[in-house]
């Protein structure tokens, strides 16, 4: 609770000391959302960097854990949702581009072009449940919601994947 | 997973989406100080001086604002 106001107070040794707590907890939520190393050291950095802008306003009788969560949580698929974007214009660009003569690589290369295409919080929940084989309970509780939303978007996430994959011509 | 299609899809998922590693490969810390530490760009005096007379300006002669919007 004193190491809390103190870092409300913009003591930096109070910050580092909770910075070392949970660099390693916030880096390993970020990473399996985001799945590339280098981006989830930045958006540590980033997650962090908010938390010190806006540590007037933390509520030092509250959980720094959770506030931190939540501000990777949203870091993070912000970062998708940008992704997303850019694979968009990526998509408009290389239309013309031949198709790979192996069918696998095909295969890969649309399904990875229709997961970029989920809505980013759809991919978060089915990178964890399918790829990562977590828990739903463990998956709910680091996107902030319940076991049931996350069955729910699972469930979707697969279907528009098989539906896109179907659509383009891919046979399962 | 209940079907075959499902088990497929998440067959190909693990191949297309790579596994990570979820710990921290090193401390952090000594990047977020130099963040800290950088400097904060400041505003110039005369960017000051210019908003503050814009201001003014608006203050005692609002049509001019919409002079200034048709001209942006």
């Amino acid at each position: 609770m004193e190491l809390l106001k103190r870092f409300k107070q913009g003591d930096t040794e109070a910050f580092e000391t909770l910075f070392r707590q949970f660099q390693a907890e916030v880096y390993g939520w970020i990473v399996q959302i985001v799945r590339d190393p280098g981006i989830a050291e930045d958006l540590t950095i980033e997650t962090f960097w908010r938390i010190h802008k806006a540590r007037a306003r933390f509520d030092t009788e509250a959980s720094f854990g959770a506030w931190a969560r939540r501000i990777a949580r949203n870091l993070a698929i912000d970062h998708i949702r940008s992704r997303h974007r850019e694979q968009e214009l990526s998509e408009q660009c290389l239309s013309a581009e031949a198709p790979d003569s192996a069918l696998r690589r095909e295969t890969h290369e649309k399904l990875e072009r229709a997961f970029g295409r989920l809505p980013p919080k759809l991919q978060a929940a089915a990178t964890l449940a399918l790829v990562d084989e977590r828990p739903y309970q463990e998956i709910a509780e680091l996107l902030g919601t319940s076991v049931g939303v996350i069955r729910t978007r699972v469930f979707r996430a697969v279907r528009q994947l098989r539906k896109q994959l179907e659509r383009s011509g891919v046979k399962l | 997973m209940t079907n075959y299609e499902d088990e497929e899809i998440q067959r190909l998922l693990k191949e297309v989406i790579p596994r990570v590693d979820r710990g921290l490969r090193h401390d952090l810390w000594p990047e977020m100080l130099r963040r800290l530490e950088a400097p904060r760009p400041s505003v110039p005096w005369y960017d000051w001086a210019l908003i503050g007379l814009s201001t003014s300006v608006f203050l005692f002669f609002p049509q001019l604002i919409l002079v200034f919007a048709y001209h942006l």
